[in-house]
């Protein structure tokens, strides 16, 4: 029994220092992404390539997914709307759910998949073949090159996929309310916007930036502090996706909440 | 032995280290290391895996700070710079790592052009490409210029890791094992690159090695390390001629492989 309570009391204290230690690690790499974010010399040509980067990986598979997520979500709620003759409500009440919740957080869980996933293992493998080591004593900055450059991209590029999924999204439901109510686009447009307010597509684009900003930190982070060799290129890929979804539905939950005090 | 004698300017220290510690945890990894590095000279790190020998180049190169000791580099106390003094002082010393530590993502050309673009924004695009045919030249790999570094068998990445590091005209090289798994062949060449590096470039280094052929191949001193200290220093024949047991270990190891 003695030698139980002996044991398990390092590991408990062990544990809580390991967790408060982490976040003091994060809270320094979050600090010193801001202060280098407006220290020149500015990495303009890398930011660039980056988005070209985060844009052209994400673009087919939210294509596809805005798409089917207007079609699918037109298709289940005709039903419910035909019960009440209120069939004309679709344009709006597509509107309202896809540039409110489905395109912000449709565009970030599949950018935290593709592009977190991406910049984790990238970032890892960097660390553990010394690349990154290999630009500080050349006397490059490697946080302000690879960091501050993807997170910056990342906020950049969330948003303006999110418009872009929105969009897609808006023609899946515009062609399937086309094809069984024949309404036309003028009016198809008309009644989608009706109902959607400045407030709407502000706090859809704030979400993004959020997210874009956590894809960005969280993969940015696991990359930069890989160990273990491969085994830890792998982690960090896995780890970012984990902890990038999970912290953009807290973020949904919080963002929601304060535009609904808000509205 | 070396096919030529090295200009050593004795009166000249560009590295002094002096009671250096480092721990990580409870693992103490160095132990009070004292070492000169004079303007010219190539000094031999030997040493078992694990007896910190890495770290010591690490922390030469501010990628780690010292528990306690001094680390002075060309008159300078590397723990006291601040971020732009560390900056100018890295201009001044080359680190070629294990693996070369080529940018994945850059054609070796780019690879070599990245620190100058970074570090030297004016100079002309011309000047630029005259530097990196003269690397690439002394390290005997032109012909790979637009290949990208997975093309690249494992001698080569180590002699465009090297390249890379010329390319700034740093005064002190410092090579973490630069032999480590190459054929005895290819080990020779990067002997000789070592020498060529120090005899045309005018450099001073520090080699981290357990291969006892690139040791008396490049070495004016070898210092040999155990458990985090220097326990022999000298020329390579005052080394071995010791009767010490990990230096006979050292040698019979090395005479057998």
């Amino acid at each position: 029994m003695g030698s139980t309570e002996r044991s398990e009391q390092p590991v408990i204290t062990k544990g809580i220092d390991k967790f408060f230690l982490n976040f003091y690690d994060i809270l320094k790499f979050v600090l010193r992404f801001f202060k280098e974010m407006f220290t020149p010399p500015y990495e303009g040509r890398e930011f660039v390539r980056q988005c070209y980067y985060i844009g052209n990986k994400s673009l087919l598979l939210i294509t596809l997914t805005g798409f089917i997520t207007g079609l699918v979500f037109t298709k289940q709620s005709r039903p419910s709307l035909a019960e009440f003759g209120a069939t004309s409500w679709l344009p709006s009440l597509i509107s309202i759910a896809v540039i409110r919740a489905l395109a912000p957080l449709v565009t970030a869980l599949i950018c935290a998949g593709k592009v977190g996933s991406s910049i984790g293992a990238e970032l890892a493998s960097m660390k553990v073949t010394e690349q990154i080591d290999a630009m500080e004593v050349s006397a490059i900055n490697p946080f302000k090159y690879l960091v501050v450059t993807r997170v910056m991209a990342c906020m950049l590029c969330v948003p303006l996929l999110m418009a872009y999924t929105g969009l897609v999204a808006m023609t899946g439901s515009y062609l399937d309310i086309h094809l069984n109510e024949q309404t036309s686009l003028a009016i198809f447009v008309q009644n989608a916007f009706e109902k959607i307010s400045f407030l709407d597509f502000f706090s859809s684009f704030i979400k993004t930036l959020f997210y874009g900003f956590t894809i960005g930190i969280v993969s940015c982070y696991q990359g930069y502090h890989a160990t273990q060799g491969t085994q830890g290129v792998g982690k960090a890929a896995n780890v970012s996706v984990v902890i990038s979804m999970f912290l953009i539905f807290i973020e949904e939950i919080i963002i929601v909440q304060v535009i609904n005090m808000l509205r | 032995m070396k096919p030529f004698t090295p200009e050593i300017h004795w009166d000249e220290t560009v590295i002094s280290i002096r009671d250096l510690y480092k721990s990580f945890g409870q693992n103490h990894v160095l132990r009070g290391v004292n070492l000169d590095l004079h303007r010219g000279e190539n000094i031999v790190v030997l040493g078992r895996s694990g007896t910190g020998k890495s770290v010591l180049i690490k922390i030469i190169s501010a990628l780690l700070y010292p528990d306690s000791g001094t680390v002075n580099v060309l008159g300078l106390e590397v723990e006291t710079l601040k971020h732009d003094e560390l900056r100018d002082l890295r201009l001044k010393i080359g680190f070629c790592f294990q693996n070369g530590a080529l940018y994945d993502s850059m054609t070796v050309g780019e690879n070599l052009a990245f620190p100058l673009r970074r570090n030297m924004p004016h100079m002309s695009k011309r000047e630029r490409d005259e530097r990196i045919a003269t690397v690439l030249e002394a390290v005997g790999l032109s012909q790979t210029i637009n290949q990208m570094p997975a093309e690249l068998s494992g001698g080569q990445r180590k002699r465009i890791g090297i390249g890379r590091t010329l390319i700034l005209r740093p005064e002190i090289m410092l090579y973490d094992e630069p032999t480590a798994g190459l054929d005895p062949i290819t080990c020779t060449d990067i002997n000789n690159l070592i020498n060529e590096v120090q005899k045309r470039f005018k450099t001073s280094s520090i080699i981290i090695t357990h291969d006892l052929a690139c040791a008396k191949a490049t070495g004016d001193k070898i210092a040999v390390m155990k458990e985090g200290r220097f326990i022999k220093e000298g020329s390579f024949e005052e080394v071995f001629s010791d009767n010490d047991e990990l230096i006979r270990e050292f040698y019979d190891y090395n005479f057998i492989q």
